[in-house]
């Protein structure tokens, strides 16, 4: 699961055997060096698998870019296996941006909340339970969230999309015209249900670290509860849920099926975000790979590149983000 | 503002264990009250019933009274938070907001009520540092985080925090367990130069040190480990130590246990 | 010191304090003015009395808070409200996934359903069931593991027990990155490799080695953890003995860390069981039994769940079949994350 791996992130490795590498390297045992070399073999496997991804990609990327007569940024066409192929991403770029940031804005307060809720409202017990069944929850594969959605989630969102109409249809970016409600909003509704666990699971365990001594300091200056966490622990746990958004939104980006299941696709951009329309990067490839020519699954796969390197991005910056947090938290805790 | 603190029949419980028990005594204004003790006689509990801190612990929970003047702080509609604005604590360990800059953390508490007018502020927050002696020290820095001082440093600029929102009684739990002599010293020096404003309780386990800085002491102790703690006596500091009434606090005083 | 002007004495510690019951008897009025506002506008909509609920609690909470116990406290009232919102909020959708899957689930689920495939029913027909596709995922996600685990686990020992230097260093970076690779890319990885460069067709095995990539980090990153909690007093008494290391690794560390590793594994089996991109891709999916992993479209559990749902015409009995399997799915998956607690658990280091 992300969440584990984001949270070890945090722990301190221990302080490593003292020359370990040296007895390694001066031992003559055979079975010593058969086990290194398998061991490090392993490491290097990992490096040449990523380097062979990016190769791969780049590779298969050039070859369908080399030919594109439209532009690859701003194109809002995908019709890479006419001739000359004309294909371009600007689409599933807004599709992909708009809806995690729908994702994210609703996502990131509500998982703040729900953390807050299991550290410092509930009960004890309560809180336990619920942080272990969001905990599971964690691990629901997205297909079954894409089934959801589509068939239980969709149908009830007309009376909200309704509404939205109604009073701010006017902005034209939340008009409806009544049809079933497949669009981008609704796949930012679903992309924030997805992701809250792990953003609720990292922030929880950053909020349990807050040191008991500082929401003590904070209560005997004579401040409330939400004083507590605005002065003691929100401060502490900012970068943490900074980072553990950034984890949502990378898993939010490279989301496919349940977008594909949700979203009724148009490739084209719509002012509205309630009318069908748009998509993602993981969405289209998906939806597209199976009937694609060989020059469109290379165009296809030009814009799985682009969607690497964004999830990349935004991933290693969370993870900056954690281990600038390490070099100033250690002091008083 | 220094006020008088009466507390009568005080038992503190955490969940089911009973960790004090039937405690009486008062702590006049302008004074200092030490207490002393082996570890786990629920000294430091019985401290933090004083500003309704015990019962933030989980399970931990108050029976019996502490009379404030003449208000009882565990009785019907006493707000907890208005308490800890009126009895100010410095912790153990020195735990300035790390976030925050010196000067953000001797306003925190100003701040939660509200005083927002910046000559007002500096004001208070440099006459606070200096009654924390260490004003000197960190005028070029206050920007700087809290957190960057050194250990005495640190815990002054919590009294400093803890005196801005000037309390009537001032606790201090073990307030120099974490520093070394010379920090020690300075603290002491601090809390000579407090009761002047300030009723303060200090819990110590350095015998020497109760001598120094209080005028009366407190000896609790405990039957056994899992009974609950109990006051064993509270007398003028000098009495205690030269001739306690009791025969367990002679005992604990010139090292025979604890 | 006098600043009395900035910080007004209450002359009592007594605020005005409403009562403990207050915020309940407001949730209950704001979940009674919810429904009775949906019913005289006839929205249809749970989600919108729960919306106009919700806003007057948090600010029915505020309000009469506000006005007795003053602006601090109506503060933490409002803050105590979100936060409780947020959390029901949350629960809805969350509650009803589970609910639905498991209400709409059962209708087919039997052992009929587990033991017969698609082979002769159509994707508009009642009838047929997963077998295939149990077999598919059960190859498929078999294969990934035997390919993961043992350069995961491998990987991790070097990190720990050797790693030093640009090597390590980089190793332990690029784990962190392919921790961040969305499913699609990996898919679209073995792809170019496979079936565009090598000419392969779609088979169980491409799919496993897509799995693969994203299974090998979570087994790296777990298992790295675990060999970092065994005590080095260990090591150093089996070395000390005139162990060679690799034996005390062997004996000592990875005995030691067994039961975190398997937690490890299960979990990382758990999440790679439901992914769905790759198996699209590469493995296609099929409504025939193909017990050959190396060669041929074979049918996964998650794919059937596309499948059943894309295919479905928006027939009923597809629809049955898709939230069968999902149910399926789940219980597959919350059964292995439940184990692989229970070992945490039993194996907890003490």
């Amino acid at each position: 699961m992300d969440t584990t791996t984001a949270t070890h992130q945090q722990t301190e490795p221990p302080t490593p055997e003292a020359g370990a590498e040296r007895a390694a390297r001066g031992a003559t045992r055979p079975g010593d060096r058969i086990f290194l070399g398998l061991s490090r073999g392993s490491g290097i496997l990992v490096l040449i698998v990523m380097a062979a991804i990016a190769a791969f990609l780049t590779y298969r990327s050039v070859l369908a870019l080399s030919e594109n007569e439209a532009d690859f940024l701003t194109s809002f066409e995908w019709d890479p296996s006419g001739s000359p192929p004309r294909f371009g991403i600007a689409v599933l770029a807004f599709g992909t941006v708009v809806s995690s940031v729908i994702a994210m804005a609703i996502a990131v307060p509500v998982a703040v909340g729900i953390a807050l809720f299991i550290t410092h409202y509930a009960p004890r017990k309560l809180g336990g339970t619920i942080a272990y069944v969001i905990d599971l929850l964690a691990a629901v594969p997205s297909i079954v969230y894409g089934l959801w959605g589509a068939l239980a989630l969709v149908p009830h969102l007309n009376g909200l999309y309704g509404w939205l109409d109604d009073y701010f249809g006017w902005t034209g970016v939340l008009s409806w015209s009544g049809g079933p409600a497949r669009s981008l909003f609704t796949v930012g509704i679903l992309l924030a249900i997805m992701i809250l666990p792990i953003i609720t699971n990292v922030s929880r365990e950053v909020f349990r670290q807050v040191p008991r001594t500082h929401e003590e300091a904070a209560l005997a200056l004579g401040a409330t509860r939400w004083e507590v966490i605005r002065m003691a622990v929100l401060p502490f746990g900012r970068s943490g849920v900074i980072s553990a958004s950034m984890l949502g939104l990378g898993r939010a980006l490279g989301e496919t099926m349940a977008v594909a299941m949700v979203l009724s696709p148009v490739f084209d951009i719509r002012a509205s975000l309630l009318e069908p329309g748009g998509g993602t990067f993981a969405q289209n490839i998906a939806s597209k790979f199976n009937e694609a020519t060989v020059m469109g699954q290379d165009a296809l796969i030009a814009s799985g590149l682009v969607l690497f390197v964004i999830t990349l991005l935004v991933n290693g910056a969370a993870r900056l983000i954690i281990a600038r947090r390490k070099e100033y938290s250690g002091a008083n805790a | 503002m220094a006020k008088r603190i009466d507390v009568s029949g005080l038992n503190a419980y955490y969940g089911s264990f009973l960790a004090i028990e039937d405690i009486s005594m008062a702590v006049e204004p302008h004074s200092v009250t030490a207490f002393i003790g082996p570890s786990g006689c629920g000294k430091s509990t019985f401290l933090r019933t004083l500003n309704r801190m015990h019962e933030v612990t989980p399970g931990g929970r108050v029976e019996g009274k502490v009379m404030l003047d003449d208000e009882n702080l565990y009785g019907a509609g006493i707000d907890p938070v208005a308490v800890r604005r009126e009895v100010g604590m410095v912790f153990q360990r020195p735990n300035p907001f790390p976030t925050m800059s010196v000067y953000d953390n001797v306003a925190a508490g100003l701040r939660l009520n509200g005083s927002h007018r910046k000559a007002a502020l500096d004001d208070i927050v440099e006459k606070s540092l200096r009654g924390a002696n260490l004003w000197n020290e960190v005028k070029d820095r206050l920007n700087k985080p809290g957190s960057g001082l050194s250990g005495g440093q640190q815990q002054r600029l919590c009294i400093a925090r803890a005196i801005a929102v000037e309390p009537d009684v001032l606790l201090m739990d073990e307030p120099c367990s974490a520093l070394d002599p010379i920090s020690t010293l300075a603290i002491e020096d601090l809390i000579g130069e407090l009761k002047e404003r300030f009723t303060i309780v200090i819990v110590t386990h350095n015998m020497q040190q109760a001598a120094r800085v209080s005028d009366r002491t407190a000896f609790f102790n405990l039957a056994a480990v899992g009974r609950p703690g109990k006051l064993i006596e509270i007398d003028d500091t000098e009495r205690i130590f030269s001739n306690p009434s009791v025969q367990a606090t002679e005992d604990y005083i010139s090292g025979r246990f604890g | 010191m006098s600043h009395a002007s900035l910080t007004p004495r209450r002359s009592s510690l007594r605020g005005a304090t409403l009562p403990k019951w207050f915020p309940w008897a407001v949730a209950a009025a704001s979940v009674a003015l919810g429904l009775a506002v949906s019913a005289a506008a006839g929205l249809q909509s749970s989600i919108q009395w729960a919306l106009i609920a919700a806003v007057c609690f948090v600010g029915g909470n505020y309000g009469v808070s506000a006005r007795v116990e003053g602006r601090r406290q109506a503060k933490d009232r409002v803050a105590t409200s979100l936060v409780w919102v947020a959390f029901l909020l949350a629960v809805i959708p969350l509650a009803s996934l589970i609910w639905e899957t498991l209400k709409r689930g059962v209708k087919v689920l039997d052992g009929y359903f587990l033991s017969h495939s698609m082979g002769v029913v159509s994707d508009t027909e009642p009838g047929g069931g997963i077998y295939h596709a149990l077999i598919g995922t059960l190859e498929q996600v078999g294969l990934a593991t035997l390919f993961s685990v043992p350069v995961g686990v491998l990987t991790a020992i070097y990190l720990v027990e050797y790693g030093r230097g640009r090597l390590a260093k980089a190793v332990t970076f690029f784990v962190d990155v392919m921790t961040g690779i969305p499913s699609i890319v990996a898919g679209l990885f073995i792809l170019s490799l496979w079936v565009l460069i090598l000419d392969m067709g779609p088979s169980g095995i491409a799919g496993s080695f897509a799995l693969s990539i994203l299974m090998i980090p979570v087994v790296v990153r777990s298992t790295e953890e675990m060999l970092k909690l065994v005590p080095n007093e260990l090591r150093e008494a089996s070395l000390a003995l005139g162990v060679p290391k690799w034996r005390t690794i062997l004996k000592v560390v990875l005995p030691t860390s067994l039961g975190g590793i398997t937690t490890g594994v299960m979990l990382a089996i758990a999440r790679i069981t439901g992914e769905t991109a790759p198996v699209l891709l590469l493995v296609w999916g099929t409504n025939f039994i193909n017990t050959n992993p190396l060669s041929g479209p074979q049918a996964s559990l998650p794919m059937y769940i596309y499948l059943q749902y894309a295919n479905s015409g928006g027939e009923g009995a597809a629809y049955d079949r898709a939230w069968a399997a999902a149910l399926t799915l789940i219980a597959f998956i919350m059964i292995l994350n439940l184990a692989a607690r229970a070992i945490a658990r039993w194996k907890a280091p003490r």
